[in-house]
């Protein structure tokens, strides 16, 4: 191995060299703007070590793929070490940078053996058995953890909050799931339909008076209706080109919105948009003329809490519609030719699928069901401005069905709360949230490119195969 | 006439941006097949780069324009090409043959991570600069309304003609060139040939870098002022152009670049200009739909 030596680190010398070249200007000359023009802020040391932590990260990495697990893991030892040491680096972001390398590293060396480790338990008997039943009932008891999930003692306003949050996601998740898991059409511009549903439902019921539960289906409606109108012209198109018509069209809505003041009121967004009702009766404290508070109706006392939990079952039971219309959809013959058509458009067409209609039937049914998502998330706000439907709304609920493994229902509630649930919790980290989601992307793209939960088997053979183990 | 004649003045110029960018996208797609979503954030870097390079210029003391120009547009060539090298090493290259919207959806992560890279390090304020060249001549007058062409505009229309020549030339007679077309054609056939698959793909999204970065120096010189953001809006357009022209053609590229142009500054100046942006998206739709191949491009013929 020792012959190696001198190639990996000439390796490393070049990727620490590319490193630098990258930072020299964009790192290490900061502008800063001090009312009389633009000054340097110079931060060459900040990059000279994180030049360094390259270099031995990447030597680190190569001696970990030779198979030399203990020096890799040594190194990352001490990189760990010395981020986490009161050595004084130039800025608290390089302790983190240099001990998360060590970690990666740590992880990389330890990985063959967790890997061994984990492919021999699920071979074991107990473990084929475990794989079997894990498969047919994860899904049923993350349903009870999460139908439960309001009187379990966790459950205070930021839990129930960010339980509203995630089920949102996996709501939209599920809805993408079918434009883009099923029927394999790359949508950028899903967050439009969203905004379309958010509102219909904000200038339905400020303008008109409408309650939420009558505009829900309206907005659903409304939002596949836009679905129809857009993908009718472009569904003829090849993949990429659609990824970038529905990109434009998701600009054109959220400049529609920012720029129509008369209908959208602008920048300033739509306020005051009244909350979902139960049995007509409104969650507040004291009711408006003629309505009922819900503490009223049931004789309990008034908590700020119980509207969220109202809020949390119905997103709860909105995603659940979407997923059992999803696993229904793929029994009937257009769900089969959504598939179809995902697996080869060319002989689609030979056997007579109409691949514009089938396409535009997937399209439509997505948008309707971020329609739905998108007249609650108004409901739950209150208030609603286009800076809710930007380009990066999109990215993340496509981030989270290609995580989750395109077309897998379950990897779409993992990914949810991998990509949503994670960063609401390190929320003061900013910036580096995004930076670290983008990187994310790539490194899924490149090593696990069929997502968490692989699922892109047909749901119908024509012979089918007999189910192994694992799951 | 005065008024719609300054307006085509600033169109050019804003469309010799624009189709500097659609060349980096039009040479990518048409060898790989796949929309390089990370180019605009480069275009960004690209102007970033130039930036500090004018400031160091200036602390450096080089007051020559011209010197300056130069020496920044050098640097700011070589250094964001690093940028296309290392995204396309690190994001393109594992996910050739891995399925068809992989690279797309990786490419959209670079974007993402570089945008926010950049607002890290450079803070997320508008930043300032870049005013090294300044005046210019009056075209001719009318009714008391002057025409005026300002020395900057000339500089961006010579600079993009020059390189587009440049680009032409390189594609059509140089070997790069020919390998380039050869991947294009038929990726496979080629390498059974002997053409280094990997490195000319990778060649092309650096060349695509370097022409990005002019573009980021000439914006940040016409607008005067740059934030981590214009990389999303700029390479849409762009885009949008490349589409528009025929993907695939470098003529097409620049053609587009040149209506999109048009298109955004007229519909401004005479409708309004909160639109502007809806009306060269919804452009891009209408290309798309009646003439998907593009003005200038070829008819795709599917091969099963």
């Amino acid at each position: 191995m020792g012959s190696r030596l001198p190639s990996m680190l000439k390796d490393a010398g070049l990727t620490a060299f590319v490193a630098a070249a990258l930072g020299i200007f964009v790192v290490g000359f900061r502008t800063v703007d001090q009312g009389r023009g633009l000054t340097f802020d110079y931060h060459l040391v900040d990059l000279a070590v994180a030049v360094v932590t390259i270099f031995f990260g990447r030597l680190g990495l190569s001696l970990a793929a030779e198979g030399l697990r203990w020096p890799a893991m040594t190194l990352g030892a001490v990189m760990i070490a010395v981020g986490a040491s009161p050595l004084q680096l130039p800025s608290g972001f390089l302790h983190w940078f240099v001990a998360l390398g060590g970690v990666l590293l740590v992880l990389r060396g330890a990985w063959p053996w967790a890997n061994d480790a984990v492919t021999a338990a699920a071979k074991s008997p107990s473990g084929v058995v475990l794989g079997r039943a894990g498969a047919k009932w994860s899904g049923w008891l993350l349903l009870a953890g999460a139908v439960a999930m309001p009187f379990t003692p966790f459950a205070d306003q930021k839990t129930m909050d960010l339980g509203v949050l995630i089920l949102t996601y996996v709501m939209l998740g599920w809805g993408l799931n079918i434009v883009v898991g099923l029927a394999g059409l790359l949508d950028l511009g899903y967050v439009a339909f969203y905004a379309v549903g958010a509102y219909s439902y904000a200038l339905l019921s400020t303008q008109h008076g409408l309650g939420f539960w009558a505009v829900l289906p309206l907005a659903g409606m409304m939002a596949a209706l836009f679905g129809l109108v857009l993908g009718f012209p472009v569904l003829r198109l090849r993949g990429d080109y659609l990824a970038i018509v529905t990109l434009g069209f998701g600009e054109i809505i959220r400049l529609v919105l920012l720029n129509w003041f008369d209908l959208t009121n602008g920048p300033a967004g739509i306020g005051s948009i009244p909350g979902p009702t139960l049995f007509g009766a409104v969650f507040a404290e004291t009711a408006p003329a003629g309505k009922q508070t819900v503490s009223e109706m049931l004789g309990i006392p008034f908590n700020g809490i119980h509207r969220l939990i109202f809020l949390y079952y119905i997103i709860l039971f909105l995603a659940l519609i979407t997923n059992l219309f999803t696993q229904r959809m793929r029994r009937l013959p257009v769900g089969r030719a959504w598939e179809a058509l995902r697996e080869d458009e060319t002989a689609c067409r030979a056997l007579g699928i109409n691949p514009t209609n089938t396409k535009l039937t997937a399209f439509a049914v997505g948008a309707m069901f971020a329609g739905f998502a998108g007249s609650f998330f108004a409901a739950k706000q209150r208030f609603i401005s286009p800076e809710s439907f930007v380009f990066i709304e999109s990215a993340i609920i496509l981030a989270i069905v290609v995580l989750g493994g395109m077309g897998s229902q379950i990897g779409v509630v993992l990914a949810a709360v991998l990509l949503i649930g994670l960063p609401e919790w390190f929320r003061d980290l900013g910036n580096y949230r995004m930076l670290a989601f983008g990187l994310a992307m790539v490194l899924i793209m490149v090593f696990r490119p069929r997502g968490l939960v692989a699922h892109r088997e047909p749901s119908l053979r024509l012979h089918p195969v007999r189910p192994t183990g694992g799951g | 006439m005065a008024y719609f004649s300054q307006q085509l003045i600033n169109a050019i110029t804003l469309g010799a941006i624009y189709g500097l960018i659609a060349i980096g996208y039009t040479m990518v797609y048409g060898i790989i097949g796949m929309i390089n979503f990370a180019h605009g954030e480069v275009f960004m870097i690209g102007a970033f780069i130039s930036l500090i390079g004018f400031m160091i210029c200036s602390m450096l003391g080089i007051g020559s324009a011209p010197v300056a120009i130069l020496l920044v547009l050098l640097l700011a060539m070589a250094f964001s090409a690093v940028y296309g090298w290392a995204v396309e090493r690190t994001a393109y290259r594992p996910l050739r043959g891995s399925f068809r919207l992989a690279p797309l959806i990786s490419a959209i992560g670079v974007s993402i991570a570089l945008q926010n890279y950049v607002q890290l390090v450079q803070g997320a304020r508008p930043k300032p600069g870049g005013q090294v060249v300044s005046g210019g001549f009056n075209l001719f007058s009318v009714d008391g309304f002057d025409v005026r062409v300002t020395w900057l505009q000339i500089i961006i229309v010579v600079v993009t003609v020059v390189l587009m020549a440049g680009f032409t030339w390189l594609i059509a007679r140089t070997s790069l060139g020919r390998q380039q077309r050869a991947c294009e054609q038929d990726m496979k056939m080629a390498a059974l040939l002997g053409v280094n698959v990997d490195r000319t793909i990778s060649l092309t999204v650096v060349l695509g870098a370097a022409l990005d970065a002019v573009a980021g120096m000439l914006f940040l010189m016409y607008y005067g002022v740059i934030d981590f953001f214009i990389g999303f809006l700029a390479g849409i357009k762009a885009f949008t152009a490349a589409v528009l022209g025929g993907i695939g053609s470098l003529p097409g590229a620049m053609l587009g670049g040149l209506l999109i142009g048009l298109i955004e500054v007229f519909w401004a100046a005479y409708f309004s200009s909160e639109y502007k942006d809806v009306a060269a998206f919804a452009i891009l739709v209408l290309v798309l739909i009646f003439r998907p191949s593009g003005l200038l491009g070829k008819p795709e013929i599917e091969k099963v």
